[in-house]
């Protein structure tokens, strides 16, 4: 549990320069469920695998909010501290709509939770937040996709994944990028579901065979003059049928796509310019932090 | 000027001194000139404006509201806009009345906001530099933001609403009446003009033409009459100097001084203060009794 003398508060540097508790918090986001977000020239979608800490005893848990009728959330990571940042934004939303009649610009209010986020990273009686978040929107300059960190970091994307083997998703979307663009919104909403099964897995805790089902996936999607939509239970049945189906059409092909996703998956770091966190490539720094986080970081992914 | 006698001189000593300052030698932090001769407009009904000044001149008698500023000092007097083809015109003089002494002749009454909106003011002046720091600070924030968002006109006017609404409901009113134009950039059908007013107790609403004050009965029947939303430039220049010269003719606090400003697809624009041709010598001003027999 206790891996070093450094890692009990948040504004304690380790002699290496680290600091340890913002990099466990991130570590809490890719334990989370997998989120994937892709937007293009005129929507953005959001598609998010729910877990549930038992398939059949219990339900599935909440993981994507709407935050206002021009943006939406999905949350990786402790769901419980993602409902503390949705009522702030929500909160951000509402009162920008007061004063000034218009939505608030997502740029903006990604920025400002990003500061919430940060501003727990440097106060000794505070945590950090254990939640990433990828963010949609759409304002007057466009729709928009963004990423929070509990570092406080964020950045913004055409389409990213995050969460537990979000890495088989973002591979999927490095695959796809180019297709993004001149696609229509219900060929957006399958890519996104398409690069989420990349990252189901084989897990026996939340799905039987890594399959998206109807229960366990949710999709928001919002673009211009369409508000903020979110998509669950039967709703999403007909995309995840279809995807399934075209699925079964091309077996051939969906075999090897699902080979190349373990390989790359399998191999770490190689996929190359992601968004690099500093916990990202724990294994450089090995001999100097202290071989146990090696092992300690791996384990968890496994139970998750 | 204010009869002091009617008032224990513990309680208050102007118009502007709240009971709860000591006015002691040491403690009044303005000096003499807050206590005692301040220079109130005479007559405070004669200040055009919606709501009269309450009856005491803001003076507070003991659990009475604290009225902070119930009477305008110096004041600008009205404001016009109208909608043209490509976007918005805004007029007004450079008028800041002392009561009714014309007392400064360059104040500028139309500030630019941001390249898409420019606000008017009449009313109180300090009022309106007081706002014109909140305007600033938002562009500032937008600045920073640097996202490529910028406020449109009516997000401006929302705010402004809120701003003076929120005052008044602290008995603290800002005594202006604003006029917020632009152009609206954002939309998919290009680019739309706006004209919000704004009074001062948080009232408000949007036309193709608006005027506050003096100018709500002279110039907005030529407005009704003559604006169009797609009238070209020149002919909205012209409209306006006719509204101005109407308004210079027969408003007593207004001076031959005028400021016009444009804001269409290019930017804002606002003019150097220039003067109208006016024409005096008509021969009913000769002999200006000679059809008001029987009076003195």
């Amino acid at each position: 549990m206790f891996r070093n003398q450094y890692d009990t508060d948040v504004t304690t540097w380790s002699p290496q320069g680290r600091i340890f508790q913002v990099e466990y918090a991130m570590e809490a986001v890719k334990q989370g469920g997998c989120a994937v977000g892709i937007r293009n020239k005129t929507h953005a979608v959001l598609a998010a695998l729910k877990l549930s800490q038992d398939a059949d005893l219990s339900s599935y848990q909440k993981k994507v909010f709407k935050i206002d009728n021009h943006v939406g959330i999905a949350v990786s990571g402790l769901i419980a501290d993602g409902r503390i940042l949705c009522r702030y934004m929500r909160n951000e939303c509402l009162n920008h709509k007061f004063v000034y009649e218009s939505p608030l610009p997502v740029a903006r209010l990604v920025r400002d939770v990003a500061d919430r986020h940060q501003v727990a990273t440097a106060r000794s009686w505070k945590r950090p937040f254990g939640v990433g978040l990828l963010c949609i929107g759409h304002d007057q300059t466009g729709p928009h996709l963004f990423q929070t960190c509990p570092s406080g970091n964020y950045w913004e994307y055409y389409a990213i994944a995050m969460g537990a083997r979000s890495q088989a998703s973002k591979t999927y979307l490095e695959k796809k990028l180019d297709d993004f663009e001149k696609c229509d919104l219900d060929e957006l909403v399958k890519h996104a579901l398409r690069a989420l099964e990349e990252s189901c897995g084989t897990r026996k805790a939340d799905d039987k065979d890594g399959k998206l089902t109807k229960q366990n996936c949710t999709v928001a999607l919002v673009g211009e003059g369409k508000p903020l939509l979110v998509l669950d239970g039967d709703d999403i049945a007909e995309y995840v049928d279809a995807i399934h189906s075209e699925q079964e059409e091309a077996t051939g092909a969906a075999a090897a796509e699902a080979e190349m996703s373990i390989d790359t998956s399998q191999g770490g770091d190689g996929a190359g310019d992601l968004p690099s966190v500093p916990t990202q490539a724990p294994t450089t720094e090995t001999g100097a932090a202290g071989g146990d986080g090696q092992a300690e970081e791996q384990q968890p992914m496994e139970e998750g | 000027m204010i009869p002091h006698c009617q008032l224990p001189s513990h309680i208050a000593t102007g118009p502007h001194v709240s009971p709860f300052v000591s006015h002691n030698e040491a403690g009044a932090p303005y000096g003499d000139h807050r206590s005692e001769d301040v220079h109130v407009p005479a007559n405070p009904a004669s200040v055009p404006f919606a709501v009269a000044p309450s009856t005491d001149k803001g003076e507070v008698a003991m659990g009475e509201p604290r009225k902070h500023t119930t009477t305008p000092y110096v004041t600008g007097n009205s404001v016009l806009a109208i909608k043209y083809k490509d976007g918005v015109l805004m007029a007004c003089d450079m008028l800041g009345a002392y009561g009714s002494t014309k007392r400064y002749k360059s104040v500028q009454r139309i500030i630019r906001v941001n390249d898409t909106t420019i606000v008017g003011a009449s009313g109180e002046i300090s009022d309106f530099q007081y706002i014109s720091n909140l305007l600033e600070e938002l562009m500032t924030q937008d600045f920073c933001y640097d996202d490529g968002c910028t406020m449109t006109p009516s997000e401006i006017h929302a705010y402004l609403c809120r701003v003076m609404y929120n005052r008044r409901n602290k008995m603290d009113p800002l005594w202006n009446s604003l006029v917020v134009a632009g152009v609206d950039k954002n939309g998919k059908e290009g680019n739309k003009s706006f004209i919000g007013s704004v009074g001062m107790l948080g009232t408000s609403y949007t036309d193709s033409h608006v005027a506050t004050s003096f100018g709500n009965y002279l110039s907005r029947p030529l407005f009704r009459e003559f604006q169009r939303d797609d009238m070209s430039l020149e002919e909205a220049v012209s409209l306006m100097q006719e509204a101005l010269r109407v308004l210079f003719y027969r408003d007593k606090t207004s001076i031959n001084k005028f400021v016009l400003a444009k804001v269409d697809g290019e930017g804002v624009a606002i003019s150097k203060p220039f003067a109208l041709d006016t024409k005096w010598d008509f021969k009913a001003f000769m002999n200006p009794s000679k059809h008001a027999v029987g009076s003195w």
